[in-house]
């Protein structure tokens, strides 16, 4: 450390502070809690090993939460890129009203989650829902769209995809526009049909876009929290929940604050491993103009 | 473009935009009917009632919910564009094992969820008396944006030329005055970005309201619509509620809407 720098140093020490305070020695805290039997409230508590983690793994709770963790972690990735891209393809062409199209589909995303599940919640009720309406309309009988297990884990899929899709819209169009037009004209005439064109001159360029939207949308997807709360609190039963709404289950509802404080140390091991693999696999894949 | 692929643009544009709007429509729709209007969420109320709006906001429990939101988001927005600046401008600057240390942990904290942490987070908060506070929060909140700030932050400092720097330096400036006096003028257009990116996700804040402000009259917007959810019977006060906690930050996208849409492709470009 050379003298000079001091200053620079010393500019650090917030960040140092914040970081290490509420995220570092939180997160050592948490795996040292995760390995006691604490209730959450007690003051006396004792330290039970492994137990907390072999009793998660053998319950019935985290097997369907740690499946339904990567559906929507997935699940949502996968519509977000493919939609989302092809949002920012249709954004990006020249006609009135693009920029109208490109505020309503990256509005949803202001909207809190909770508040976006509570708006959902209307339109995929079962008794008065908006989407039974049409249903019964077309002559159908009312379907139990959240009373269904599987069926729920994939309509929150969808609206959690629908709400962030604007997210990796933009992205892409940021993506998009970065790409040099000398390059699509070169590739235009040396004969490049449209899709031979997007396949093989854009696609390829857009490799740093898809990483982050991915990255992105991934950490979203396997933290995912309060659209569930507010849609079906884990329900019915235990089939919508993700590892994240059974660290609040276990917690308080439970009173199991040891398991809680397990479920989040595997949470993240989880997040972190998708997070960097995602990473190297795509900047292997990276070209450069 | 020729009118067929014209008249094509146009439906594409007006089916993606009812789409959507859905869940708005029907919620406006829900909240201005009348608690015994039974017709579908679809059909517009024969005439407008605003009782599910009194209902929202008769305790003064909206009000109180904003308020408190919008402190909190605004202090946390401060502190994360004053420590994201300088912390990104000291990664911009040097290139040492201290400072990929800083940034490794960045990357680190991006990646933590807030729930994960929870359990430990409360006895954390316990033994430094933040329990149910407001600083608390507004630190958890800065804390937890600022891996965003300070990479946006870090990669616009380093296109601004280091000539600058050492022109200040031989002026006398210290590399604080450095900062202060060149560099944060310079910081406009991006601190924008930070401040609208940070404060969508902070007013939007459910997981710390959830856990750490749990008093009545400590509630923010996510957590009052949430209880409202639980109090009442009728989906058309619960409408209303959910409305009212959107409408705040929806008028502010739609008037400061090309900063947003700027501010969104900003983060994309790493």
């Amino acid at each position: 450390m050379r003298k000079k720098h001091v200053h620079m140093y010393l500019m650090l020490i917030p960040v140092v502070i914040l970081f290490t305070g509420l995220v570092f020695y939180p997160f050592i805290e948490g795996i040292r809690i995760s390995l006691t039997n604490w209730n959450g409230y007690s003051r006396t508590y004792s330290y039970v090993g492994m137990t907390n983690y072999i009793s998660l793994l053998n319950s019935r709770l985290f097997k369907v939460a740690l499946r339904n963790t990567f559906i929507y972690g997935f699940g949502c990735t996968f519509i977000q890129q493919v939609v989302g891209l092809a949002y920012a393809l249709f954004v990006n062409l020249r006609f009135r009203g693009r920029n109208l199209v490109r505020l309503i589909i990256y509005l949803p995303s202001m909207i809190a989650g909770i508040i976006m599940g509570y708006m959902m919640y209307g339109l995929f009720e079962y008794n008065r829902g908006a989407l039974n309406d049409i249903v019964r309309w077309l002559g159908g009988q009312r379907v139990l769209w959240l009373e269904d297990g599987n069926r729920a884990v994939f309509i929150i899929v969808l609206i959690n995809a629908f709400q962030f899709v604007g997210v990796s819209m933009l992205i892409y169009l940021a993506g998009l526009q970065n790409i040099p037009a000398q390059i699509m004209e070169a590739a235009r005439l040396d004969g490049c049909g449209s899709w031979q064109l997007f396949a093989h001159v854009v696609l390829p360029l857009l490799i740093p876009a898809i990483t982050s939207s991915t990255i992105i949308n991934l950490i979203g997807g396997l933290r995912l929290f309060d659209l569930i709360q507010a849609l079906t609190s884990g329900g019915p039963g235990i089939a919508t929940h993700s590892i994240a709404t059974s660290i609040n289950y276990l917690h308080f509802w439970s009173e199991n604050a040891g398991g809680a404080a397990a479920a989040g140390v595997v949470l993240f091991v989880i997040i972190f491993i998708v997070s960097a693999t995602t990473n190297t696999l795509f900047r292997r894949k990276e070209v450069e103009f | 473009m020729r009118w067929g692929k014209r008249l094509l643009v146009f439906l594409t544009s007006l089916l993606i935009i009812a789409l959507h709007m859905i869940p708005i429509y029907i919620t406006v729709v829900a909240s201005f009917k009348d608690i015994r209007d039974f017709s579908s969420k679809w059909v517009l109320p024969q005439k407008l009632v605003l009782d599910n709006f009194r209902m929202a906001i008769h305790d003064g429990g909206f009000y109180t919910a904003l308020v408190n939101t919008g402190l909190i988001t605004a202090l946390s927005i401060l502190i994360v564009v004053i420590v994201g600046s300088m912390t990104g401008y000291v990664l911009a600057r040097l290139d040492n094992a201290v400072t990929r240390g800083v940034l490794l942990a960045t990357l680190g904290v991006m990646m933590v969820p807030s729930i994960s942490l929870v359990v430990p987070l409360y006895r954390t908060l316990l033994l430094i008396n933040g329990i149910n506070t407001y600083w608390a929060v507004i630190l958890l909140c800065a804390t937890y944006q600022l891996p965003l700030g300070i990479f946006i932050y870090t990669n616009f400092i380093r296109t601004v030329p280091v000539a600058l720097d050492e022109a200040a330096e031989i002026d006398g400036c210290s590399q604080f005055g450095t900062y202060l006096r060149v560099i944060l003028p310079q910081l406009g257009p991006v601190t924008a970005s930070v401040m609208i990116l940070s404060g969508v996700k902070i007013y939007n804040e459910y997981v710390f309201a959830l856990y750490f402000l749990q008093s009545a009259d400590r509630r923010m917007i996510t957590t009052y619509v949430s209880s409202f959810f639980h109090e009442v019977s009728y989906i058309n006060q619960a409408s209303a509620a959910a409305l009212l906690g959107a409408l705040p930050i929806i008028v502010v996208y739609l008037v400061l809407q090309k900063w947003f849409i700027a501010g969104a492709m900003d983060s994309a470009v790493k």
